[in-house]
């Protein structure tokens, strides 16, 4: 039974490594750059754990700042990937634009509350 | 074709300037209506609360935004002081000095008074707009349209929204109907503009009013409910999860909430919804890159080894949450979901009258006509059944069991009230007018019609259901729509539309009588709304009225009372008296009060409770404890106004003696009840709120005959030893006494000394002479 299921979690990678490799090369760059922000996020929830809550707001504007540029960049990925109908007459253009302006109001946010 | 599409747009644009013009006209609408009290009164600001918020407001225009956060105000909660910076939710007070700056430097000089006054009509014609704007996302212009008109006029919002009332609510609701709208239309487009814009709305509506809550709940209750009816799409990822990020963001930098954004219950569903959706939008990536066969592979795998984590974080989450005794909620909060709470641990909570459950009456009094179309209303959202539309549906129901629990809370049913009601009129009309429409050139000859098209039974062209939509269906304008419809050549094949149903034609007569009757009830609706807001709301509480057969008398006497006091005391004299007229005096009479409406601190109200409810003596102690100078009370005995301290006596007796025990409630009850007259117990009559009410009453009219209370007073003729008058205004509804010093030698009992025997031998001696105290 237990070697089924390893055989099977095998499969099952190598699965989805194969159909992920077919993802085009832009929409690769936002999955490393959420990859990336997720990483930082765990980092500073690790930090904190060894230092400490004080002072609170800068842990909190610092995890929510990884946090939000990697649900923006996740929306930019669903807005620019070609497989998704929904988002056909929106250009490319339009949805980095938005992500831009949606960066720019968060991290104004983020700096304020820094501290 | 090229005809018929200039037509179409031709009728399209006239449509939007109609639109346009109606949406001006709903403006003026809302905001006229809400002048009465000014015109039957003055442009006075109204109530308790507004005054604080129109001083804080003075303060700001004054001083500036950084003297205004900073602020620690030591006029308030003597001795302990407020910190107003942290304590206040800022977004009125800022939105009305923004107004009142951007006016000043336009070299228009209005007053802080007159924009405070007139706030809340300008920002109910936004919400009548944003309603409009609500509405056509959910179904369409002619719904928005009479939407925003019912909402224009619903007696609910009137009643929180006149000119003169300066709450929160006046900027809240308007903040709250705009998050909504700019949600849904992040829902319907996907498009990350209207995500930022949408918790900046949200942070405005932070700023505004303690009930964001309700919004940070019920949109994480939506995408709940859209991932379990099967309706996830990227579009609600994209319109919900920046929104959590941003929106609490946002909410920690009010620093009335602070830390709150993250650390309480109220919060803790979006948090939760928000890792579900992601796990959910994981599945359906996952599930869309593998073959079904390796899906069920991976399902299987991930439920057997994510179920084990998964149940430890949530046993782990659970016994945090369940180590704080209120499990993180708010005490108002709970007493939202535990309607009984706040009566059995918090008093002062539920001494309120304004968190009382309402009574059914109340509902058709503020909702009206509504109250029955609502229904109607769900059942049109539910064909076709759309995520705004089930949004919809999920708000009405919400904002129902709330309302029923606060009556305060009506003003957040009102508009999804107005919403579904203008979502079924517009219904109503569309088959009226249809149905009209249709038979109409059956009476007349025309050619530009087919039979085969015409027939009642028929199926209708979907293109037709559609420019019914987009153009309006104000009341007065579809006699004249259904004339221009006549000449649109219905030519298309029904072939075109694949329609689901066959759409019902009803008979002509029917339709007409049918819409006659609509009318009608809109007519009822208006009458009733503008009868509400003439008579029912327009009060400004500061200034009564009274018709009698000798004319209109004006009982100005609050005013009286608080000029009074700001010219014939000192600056930094301390006033107290009941909470309720906190905010006024400090506002007013500009002088240092011990408790105010804030309620923050229930200690300090219970000691005021209690000093009102003990005799004399102890209660000068307390009062002297504190550094009063003055106490107020307010008396409605001689004219009948029965909001008197009398009538709150058993909320001052219930939280004194929740803090201090030696007050005890059966003290002051007769058979269960709080009596005044000969029947009154000891306690009652000795009690200090009876003393400074009833002080020399007998002289008014020689039998001391309480109109509110219908009965003689128990005690008549009693001097007071540690107070003395120092003015009762000129219906005797306020009465304002002073402490009077400690006396220099104590005659009669001294106090315990080191001998007795010499104590004795003096009080022996002085035993014969009067004794005045």
């Amino acid at each position: 039974m237990v070697k089924s299921t390893a055989k099977d979690a095998q499969d099952l990678i190598r699965t989805l490594w194969s159909a992920y490799s077919a993802t085009p090369t832009n929409l690769k760059i936002i999955d490393h750059y959420v990859v990336f922000a997720v990483f930082t996020a765990l980092i500073q929830v690790v930090y904190m754990a060894l230092v400490g809550t004080f002072p609170f707001n800068s842990f909190l504007s610092g995890v929510l700042s990884c946090v939000g540029t990697a649900v923006l960049a996740v929306c930019l990925r669903i807005q620019v990937n070609k497989e998704n109908k929904e988002f056909k007459d929106i250009a490319p253009e339009r949805a980095f634009a938005d992500f831009v302006l949606c960066n720019v109001v968060l991290h104004l946010v983020i700096m304020n509350f820094l501290g | 074709m090229a005809a018929t599409d200039a037509q179409t747009s031709l009728r399209h644009a006239f449509g939007n300037v109609l639109a346009f013009f109606i949406l001006i006209l709903i403006g003026v609408l809302a905001f006229s209506i809400r002048l009465f009290s000014v015109i039957k009164y003055e442009s006075v600001i109204h109530e308790f609360d507004p005054y604080f918020n129109y001083r804080v407001t003075q303060f700001l225009t004054k001083n500036g935004i950084y003297d205004f956060w900073n602020w620690f105000d030591d006029r308030t909660w003597y001795p302990l002081g407020r910190v107003i910076g942290g304590t206040v939710y800022p977004g009125l007070t800022l939105t009305a000095g923004t107004l009142w700056w951007v006016l000043n430097s336009l070299n228009i000089p209005l007053s802080v008074e007159t924009v405070c006054v007139f706030t809340a009509p300008i920002f109910s014609a936004f919400a009548s707009w944003a309603t409009y704007l609500l509405t056509k996302e959910v179904k369409g212009a002619g719904a928005g349209l009479t939407a925003a008109v019912l909402l224009a006029m619903v007696p609910s919002y009137i009643s929180r929204s006149v000119a003169g009332s300066y709450d929160n609510e006046a900027v809240a609701i308007f903040a709250l109907i705009f998050t909504f709208y700019l949600y849904i239309k992040t829902l319907n487009t996907g498009s990350l503009f209207y995500a930022t814009l949408n918790s900046i709305a949200y942070f405005y509506m932070v700023c505004s009013w303690g009930g964001y809550t309700f919004i940070i709940n019920l949109i994480p209750m939506h995408v709940l409910l859209c991932i379990v009816t099967g309706r996830y799409s990227s579009r609600l990822y994209i319109a919900y999860a920046p929104l959590v990020v941003l929106g609490t963001l946002l909410a920690a930098l009010v620093p009335v909430v602070g830390f709150n954004a993250v650390m309480t219950s109220e919060h803790f569903a979006s948090f939760l919804v928000f890792i579900l959706i992601h796990v959910v939008a994981l599945v359906y990536y996952i599930k869309g890159i593998l073959s079904p066969k390796m899906f069920k592979v991976a399902v299987t795998l991930v439920v057997s080894g994510g179920l084990a984590v998964g149940f430890a974080m949530i046993a782990v989450l659970v016994a945090m949450v369940a180590a704080s005794p209120t499990m993180g909620w708010s005490g108002r909060s709970l007493s939202l979901l535990d309607p009984t709470y706040a009566s059995k641990y918090i008093p002062i909570i539920a001494s309120v009258s304004e968190h009382q459950p309402p009574t059914w009456p109340s509902y058709f009094m503020d909702i009206n006509v509504l109250a029955f179309l609502v229904p109607a209303g769900i059942i049109a959202c539910f064909s076709p059944l759309s995520d705004a539309s089930s949004f919809v549906i999920l708000y009405i129901v919400t904002s129902v069991y709330f309302s029923g629990v606060m009556v305060r809370l009506m003003l957040v049913l009102a508009p999804a009230a107005c919403i579904l009601s203008g979502i079924a009129l517009s219904q109503a009309f569309d088959v009226f007018t249809r149905s009209i429409k249709l038979q109409l050139p059956s009476l007349s000859v025309d050619s530009h019609v087919n039979a085969g098209d015409a027939s009642s039974e028929s199926v209708v062209p979907d293109d037709t259901v559609k420019t019914d939509k987009t153009e309006d269906t104000h009341k007065e304008r579809t006699s004249k729509k259904s004339k221009k419809k006549e000449k649109e050549p219905v030519e298309k094949p029904p072939s075109k539309s694949q329609i689901k149903k066959r759409l019902l034609v009803l008979p002509l007569e029917t339709s007409i009588i049918a819409i006659v009757l609509l009318v009608l009830l809109g007519a009822f609706y208006v009458v009733h709304s503008v009868w509400a807001a003439a008579e029912a709301y327009s009060a400004p509480s500061i200034v009564l009225t009274s018709h009698s057969h000798d004319g209109l008398h004006v009982f100005d006497d609050f005013r009286e009372a608080y000029a009074w006091l700001s010219h014939n005391t000192e600056v930094d004299d301390k006033v107290a008296s009941w909470w309720d007229y906190g905010y006024q005096t400090t506002a007013m009479a500009n002088r240092t009060v011990i408790v105010d409406n804030n309620t923050w601190n229930n200690t300090h109200i219970a000691t005021v409770g209690t000093a009102m409810s003990s005799p004399e003596k102890a209660a000068w102690e307390i009062f002297n404890s504190l550094d009063v100078k003055y106490v107020l009370v307010v008396f409605g005995g001689l004219v009948g106004y029965p909001s008197d301290d009398i009538n709150k006596f058993l909320w001052m007796v219930r939280i004194g003696g929740g803090v201090f025990p030696h007050i005890k409630e059966p003290d002051y009850l007769r058979d269960g009840q709080y009596r005044i007259d000969n029947m009154a117990t000891p306690t009652m009559l000795n009690c200090l709120m009876y003393k400074l009410s009833y002080y020399r009453f007998v002289e008014t009219d020689g039998k001391a005959y309480d109109r509110v209370r219908r009965t003689e007073i128990g005690k008549k003729y009693f001097k007071l030893t540690h107070f003395e008058e120092v003015f009762t205004t000129h219906h005797w509804m306020v009465r304002i006494y002073k402490l009077k010093p400690p006396k220099n030698r104590i005659r009669g009992k001294t106090k315990k000394t080191k001998s007795k025997a010499s104590s004795k031998t003096v009080s022996k001696k002085q035993g014969i002479k009067k004794n005045p105290f």
